[in-house]
């Protein structure tokens, strides 16, 4: 999964003249899945990330990666969060059920919505924990508006 | 004692009920009693016909600035605190969000703990539940205090010592079926709701025998007619029979079996037509590009026979939905002059912008009236037809799938959600906490798996444009449709209204208020920050004969979701000011009942 996201990159590295290829900073392993964003505008793996996240994960970790009241700003964690970290708690879920805490972070291991796009997923949000992409819906390189 | 005295009342009425209505002798006419007395707070809404109006009168317009906190109680629970406590007699019950515990606290002893209840529930249902883990709170009835799950199941207690008399499993939480609705009761039942909107639920309105929990009847939202409990002929919409097949034909093949209608809101009851009034959710999924037709009866005001289930007549506000414009906040039951005619009247204000008066009776629609300006998705609704004239740029539907329809007023959110209003009929105004948002939407194909989100759409949301308010508390006269005062908000306004006979209203705020203020002009008289957001709704009782006012404080929901980082921009409008407010920059989580006094 993770060489389909560079595969489709070089493609469209090939084809777009000049990009700007976002990197991430940090300890990011060789082949971590990558994201593009150029002027502002996303591949199509990065778009399809945030629409994913907007079906799956924006109702507990609030618009945009940001955080809400009660899971954390992914923005943030994956500032800290390597990707093998990252796609470990999506798959296996992680819960954090005490006296005082009931947090709980669903187990997406079956979830084909999840599992088949978590490269997507993982890109737009290195991409805003980079603080590549602003808030709000990215647009779509070749999309105006 | 009041409850010794008041089952003595009730075996009197019982006499009387078995003559009138014909019906087998109910245990539970109690309720109808125990509503009218305002020292006392029995149900959720206040009273069956959701006034949340109190006729206590102490706390006045004059003295309301000399309140303060008398004393408080800490919940335990981080998350999310909608509902409120009741009281009955010297006793108050306060519930919390998952994991549901119940707490019988004793008014005679500064609050002490009479008896606890914590469910055990497989916490993995937290991963099913659409927005926080919140719960709207228990209801009374026959010595029992009823409580709904985030789990779906019901319970019934025994209100003096907490032990479990009984528990029915109403739905199945791998399916997305999970409970967060206060339960009604009606002389012999307890009615429930589910939740489960965004995993595809077949909604429902479930009966269950308080006596035991056994099952009465079931009549879901959207489906065949013997489920939907309705009568081709004599159930009606907009005066007219709905015919067979009412909702299947509205639907392409099975997609009614995942078609959510669900029912979480809050449930009224008038005794005198003997009907129970409340309304659905949205269809699922939010993409509505994938399921054609008016998708029956998503989004509908029912009314139904309290005994049999039976609908007496359906009026949908929104069909074929394209915005998550759920159906299910609360029905208003207030005899009121419409349009200069004394009215038996149910007041709705929609998700969908609209207010919304019809005849409790009949179910003819006489009002509807945008109560937020900002309201933009519909023109306005054919008084005819009952149908919201859309417009088509903002229609989702019609700009398609991967289209993003933009500047959507009101947001999913709605120009209100559950927050429930206040009616007081000494001022004949209605007092509504609403949200001042707008979005934008985009809808997309997903495919129906068991237990998974089936929502199919992303949304952004922000302040309607050059405004930086997300909330107004606003007085809405319901007979003419019209606004009679706004107060601005910082944010939306998600708490439940109270009404008073002492000239105020009180409400809390997202940053932590409890507010009072005047009911004739909005002018604010008192306000006390309480140790986090509030989502809760105002409770007033006496002790002792004196009046108290009390409020959950305890920040989430879905406005924890939405605010907690502050609403992102859409693109254009990033950094503008107002887009940016973090709640969490105020408040944080914790559960607290705060109870507020005169000396
Ligand atoms: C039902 C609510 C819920 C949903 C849905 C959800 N999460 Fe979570 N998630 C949580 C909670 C709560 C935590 C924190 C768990 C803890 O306290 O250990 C968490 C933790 C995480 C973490 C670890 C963060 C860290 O700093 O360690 C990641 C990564 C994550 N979630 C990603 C996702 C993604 C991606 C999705 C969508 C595919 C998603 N989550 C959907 C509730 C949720």
């Amino acid at each position: 999964m993770r060489y389909k996201s560079l595969l489709a990159l070089s493609g469209l590295i090939g084809i777009g003249a000049v990009s700007a290829i976002a990197g991430s900073s940090g300890a990011k392993a060789e082949n971590d899945p990558v994201y593009v964003v150029q002027e502002g505008h996303v591949d199509q793996h990065t778009f399809n990330g945030y629409r994913r996240y907007g079906e799956s994960c924006h109702r507990c970790h609030g618009p945009d990666g940001a955080g809400s009241s009660y899971a954390p700003s992914l923005t943030e964690s994956l500032k800290h969060l390597s990707y093998e970290d990252f796609t470990n708690v999506i798959v296996n879920g992680r819960q954090n059920v005490t006296k005082s805490q009931n947090n709980v972070m669903p187990a997406f291991g079956t979830t084909e919505d999840v599992v088949l796009y978590i490269d997507d997923i993982y890109g737009y949000l290195k991409a805003r924990s980079d603080e590549r992409l602003p808030r709000g819906r990215p647009k779509r390189i070749g999309d105006d508006s | 004692m009041k409850l010794k005295r008041t089952l003595l009342g009730c075996t009197m009425m019982l006499g009387m009920a078995a003559l009138g209505a014909g019906t087998p002798a109910s245990a539970n006419d109690e309720l109808q009693k125990l509503q009218g007395d305002a020292n006392q707070w029995v149900m959720p809404t206040g009273n069956y016909a959701n006034q949340r109006y109190s006729t206590l009168d102490q706390i006045t317009a004059a003295n309301a600035s000399k309140l303060h906190p008398v004393w408080s109680f800490s919940t335990g629970v981080l998350r999310g605190h909608e509902g409120g406590p009741l009281v009955i007699g010297n006793t108050m019950y306060v519930h919390t969000p998952f994991p549901n515990n119940v707490f019988a606290l004793d008014l005679n002893d500064n609050g002490k703990i009479i008896w606890k209840y914590e469910p055990r529930q497989d916490p993995s249902v937290i991963a099913v539940m659409c927005c926080d883990t919140v719960n709207r709170g228990v209801a009374y009835g026959d010595g029992k205090i009823i409580l709904n799950q985030a789990d779906a199941t019901t319970v019934a207690l025994d209100a003096k010592s907490g032990k479990e008399l009984w528990h029915v499993k109403n739905g199945d939480p791998a399916k997305g079926e999970t409970m967060t609705m206060a339960p009604m009761i009606v002389k012999d039942k307890v009615y429930v709701g589910i939740s489960g909107g965004e995993f595809g639920t077949q909604g429902r309105l479930t009966a269950y025998n308080l006596k035991d929990g056994s099952l009465a009847w079931n009549a879901y939202s959207v489906g065949p007619d013997e489920q939907l409990l309705v009568d081709p002929v004599k159930t009606t919409n907009m005066g007219k029979p709905i015919g067979k097949d009412s909702s299947v034909s509205t639907w392409q093949g099975d997609q009614w079996k995942t078609g959510g209608g669900s029912t979480w809101g809050w449930y009224s009851y008038d005794p005198a037509t003997n009907l129970i009034y409340y309304g659905t959710g949205n269809p699922s999924t939010w993409n509505p590009v994938q399921r054609p037709g008016d998708n029956k009866w998503s989004m509908t005001i029912f009314a139904r026979d309290a005994d049999t289930g039976m609908a007496k007549w359906v009026y949908q506000m929104t069909p074929h939905d394209e915005w998550d414009y759920d159906g299910i906040n609360e029905m208003i039951l207030a005899d009121i002059p419409v349009k200069g005619k004394m009215t038996k009247a149910l007041v709705h204000f929609d998700r969908n912008g609209f207010g919304y008066t019809l005849n409790r009776e009949t179910g003819e629609l006489l009002v509807a009236e945008k109560y937020d300006p900002a309201v933009n998705w519909a023109t306005h609704v054919d008084m005819q037809t009952g149908r919201p004239q859309v417009v088509a740029q903002y229609s989702t539907q019609a700009q398609g799938e991967d289209k993003n329809s933009r500047n959507i007023c009101p947001a999913a959110l709605g120009s209100k959600d559950q927050q429930p209003a206040a009616f007081s009929p000494k001022t004949g105004v209605f007092y509504v906490p609403t949200n001042h948002v707008c979005m934008d939407y985009e809808p997309f194909k997903v495919s129906y798996t068991a237990g998974q989100p089936y929502v199919g759409a992303t949304l952004s949301m922000y302040p309607p444009k050059g405004e930086n308010n997300l909330g107004n508390f606003i007085a809405w006269d319901a007979g003419q449709g019209k606004i009679l005062w706004s107060n601005p908000e910082p944010f939306s306004v998600w708490s439940g209204a109270l009404a008073t006979a002492g000239d105020i209203v009180f409400y809390g705020t997202l940053d932590g208020y409890l507010k009072a203020v005047d009911s004739k002009s909005g002018k604010e008289l008192y306000k006390y920050k309480t140790p986090s957001g509030i989502i809760g709704n105002v409770t007033t009782y006496t002790h002792n004969g004196k009046q108290y006012i009390a409020v959950l404080s305890g920040v989430g929901g879905w406005a924890g979701i939405g605010m907690a980082a502050g609403l992102g921009n859409d693109t254009d409008g990033l950094g503008a000011v107002g887009a940016y407010k973090q709640l969490s920059n105020y408040t944080q989580l914790g559960g607290v009942m705060t109870v507020f006094g005169l000396d």
